[in-house]
């Protein structure tokens, strides 16, 4: 369907790359306190920007015009917000009861080290030791109010302060472990892209607070940019892994070596089907991997998008992560790059009649 | 009427996949039309009427999409493993006949149930279209399809799959074309999407920005054996909503449409829906607020490939909202 008509430039994850996502992994940004993660993007998209505001949710939305007056706006989203947890109670004492922020289960929690407030302070998630348990205790499913954060009186916190999974970044051959791939790794990819702007689009950059707790930062950042379609990059899980009793594994969202995700439908949106089918076309030309995401549950930012205004078309493309709002997800660095790659291509080669329907009268 | 119906609901155009839908509406409505648009997600917008000092901004909704399925995974031995796309319930699905927009057709089947008192859950049903492996199989991960089910005419009752809502689609064609003159500006909105959760109409109603706002769609009845109460019947006239689950009707639009109805004696039932929504919650919720309601075609087995209607209920919608739509409006 489509025509190669302009050079192609795969794009490269390098040494740089790698390790802004390392800082950006390493980075605390529960959802409503991503001044962290704001910071570096900031840092990093200024000197590419023509324009670059903080709105009133702490959404950093940037601006980068093309020469053409009439090139179609396109909003590229990436959340900087991942999930945590926030102190709800000074127990006395190094113990503090605490919330979770965003989908997770409080009986994965127990043991797991975290990191407190502005200044990364050491603690743990502690639980009754097996040593005393009861026996019935042990059938029953471990809750929050059996969980506390131990800071172990190394350090003071406070109510209000925010946690998140102790986990260094690192690389693991061709793959990448880290607390918040998701979607510190969209985050990565819009930096890259800000700073590559294809020429014949305004490039119109969220990235979005408060993804996790509800698409909540992306929708008023839509109404403020109003653009002519939406690109959502996320991280979505890959649960490729062997089912326990041999037989074919039909539910794993997404396969990790695969290639960029591309969505078709998810809870919260039904992808434009012509955007859907244009990033196919692209793909396929241009003989860069690609998959499609399982239709199903789950929601990105385009669920708050694309009924923004009078309608945006949206989609969304997420790099397949397996052990998401885990302490530790793992991604590879191939699909992270054939993101990228789908993403410059398909926007080098936009064109307005991609958005037509049938003639108005 | 009833071939209007008919062409309809047979069309194959689940939510977010509308385009064969709008191409039939689309025919059906140009020769009435001042203006007619597709907003970016694909609603299609017929105006009718010009601003007047004595008329309103009025939009009228009926969505175009339908339940449907999509496929997840394509298995070693070409079957489909599907999920859903609105409110489709597992007990309505086995033994049930998809069409893919790609024209192949499908029979829906289940693993082997333990327990034969039980429903299959979605995660053991599969779309079985005569493919012997995945290579030959037709069918992609995210193509979507449609339940099949003929229309049937039985006279005082009509019956098919995607009466929900191309019966109140049928109903806003119908008065377009029947309308002889009004002092409003109208926007006949086919909304796309509402099975998903109204978001076509929230794009729409932002785009129309009506000053008043009614949407056309089905309601439950409580007039079969055992089933829950509601005081809707087949039968008995279009319902004028009062509240569903997601809306309390701006009780000026209830009383304009029950005088209405009065003045020209047509019989009307008012409406208590319990659970459920329709486009009028996004039009009342758009922008600042726009006074909203609903009138309804009450319809029994609703998102089953068999949905019921009453053919009088239908052409008393109809002279409703003629009467409504042709005189000025005054909510009080």
């Amino acid at each position: 369907m489509t025509k190669i008509k302009k050079e192609f430039h795969p794009f490269h994850i390098g040494d740089v790359q790698v390790r802004l996502l390392e800082r950006l992994s390493n980075a605390c940004a529960v959802s409503g306190d991503e001044g962290e993660v704001r910071k570096i993007v900031l840092e990093e998209v200024r000197p590419y920007a023509d324009e670059v505001k903080v709105d009133a949710l702490g959404n950093v939305l940037v601006t980068r015009r093309s020469k053409s007056e009439n090139a179609l706006r396109v909003m590229l989203a990436a959340h900087m917000d991942e999930v945590g947890f926030m102190l709800t109670n000074d127990e006395g004492d190094g113990l503090y009861r605490f919330e979770m922020v965003g989908g997770l289960d409080a009986w994965k929690l127990a043991g797991k080290a975290v990191w407190v407030g502005k200044e990364h302070q050491p603690g743990v998630i502690g639980l009754k030791p097996i040593h005393l348990a009861e026996r019935d205790e042990l059938q029953r499913p471990v809750t929050l109010d059996g969980l506390r954060i131990d800071l172990g009186l190394g350090a003071k916190a406070k109510v209000g302060d925010r946690a998140v999974f102790a986990t260094s970044f690192t690389q693991l051959g061709p793959s990448l472990r880290g607390k918040a791939l998701d979607d510190r790794i969209g985050v990565a990819s819009l930096i890259e892209l800000v700073k590559q702007a294809p020429p014949d689009i305004h490039l119109l950059a969220a990235f979005t607070v408060q993804e996790e707790n509800g698409l909540r930062g992306a929708k008023v950042a839509a109404y403020t940019f109003n653009p002519d379609l939406a690109i959502v990059l996320d991280c979505t899980p890959a649960y490729d892994l062997p089912v326990y009793d041999g037989s074919e594994n039909t539910r794993y969202n997404t396969r990790l070596g695969a290639g960029p995700a591309i969505y078709v439908a998810d809870a919260a949106t039904l992808s434009n089907p012509s955007l859907v089918r244009y990033l196919l076309g692209i793909a396929e030309d241009y003989s860069i991997p690609h998959q499609i995401r399982q239709p199903g549950g789950g929601g990105t930012d385009a669920g708050a998008i694309h009924t923004q205004q009078a309608g945006i078309p949206s989609v969304s493309i997420s790099v397949p992560g397996r052990y998401l709002h885990s302490p530790a997800s793992l991604a590879r660095t191939s699909d992270w790059e054939n993101s990228i790659t789908l993403v410059h291509t398909a926007l080098t080669h936009l064109s307005p009649e991609l958005l037509k329907y049938e003639e108005s009268l | 009427m009833k071939s209007l119906i008919q062409k309809l609901v047979e069309t194959n155009s689940p939510s977010g996949y509308e385009a064969n839908i709008r191409a039939v509406i689309r025919a059906e409505v140009e020769a009435y039309a001042d203006e007619i648009r597709t907003d970016p997600m694909g609603s299609l917008i017929v105006r009718k009427g010009v601003p007047n000092p004595d008329g309103h901004k009025i939009m009228l909704a009926a969505h175009m999409d339908e339940i449907g399925v999509m496929a997840t995974h394509i298995d070693d031995n070409g079957f489909v493993r599907f999920t859903t796309i609105g409110g489709v319930r597992p007990h309505t699905c086995l033994g049930g006949r998809v069409r893919f927009q790609n024209g192949a057709m499908g029979v829906i089947g289940s693993e082997r149930l333990e327990d034969m008192t039980k429903v299959s859950s979605f995660e053991q049903l599969f779309i079985d279209l005569g493919f012997t492996n995945r290579k030959d199989c037709t069918i992609r991960v995210g193509d979507v399809a449609a339940f099949e089910r003929p229309f049937v005419d039985l006279g005082p009752r009509m019956v098919s799959k995607a009466m929900d809502d191309r019966i109140g689609v049928a109903v806003l064609i119908e008065t377009l074309r029947q309308i002889q003159s009004t002092p409003h500006e109208l926007y006949f909105v086919f909304s796309v999407q509402e099975e998903v959760g109204v978001r076509g109409a929230t794009a729409a109603a932002f785009g129309v920005d009506p000053e008043l706002g009614l949407a056309v769609d089905v309601t439950g009845t409580g007039d079969t054996p055992k089933t829950r109460k509601m005081e809707v019947g087949l039968g008995k006239g279009p319902a004028i909503k009062v509240r569903d689950g997601g809306m309390l009707a701006d009780p000026r639009v209830v009383n304009w449409m029950v005088s209405g109805a009065e003045k020209q004696e047509i019989p009307y039932q008012l409406e208590i829906l319990e659970a459920g929504s329709t486009d009028a919650r996004a039009i009342q919720l758009t922008r600042a607020g726009v006074p909203a309601g609903c009138l309804s075609i009450p319809c029994r087995y609703v998102h089953s490939p068999s949905e019921m209607v009453d053919t009088g209920d239908v052409e008393n919608a109809v002279k409703l909202l003629l009467e409504l739509l042709s005189n000025p409006v005054h909510l009080a």
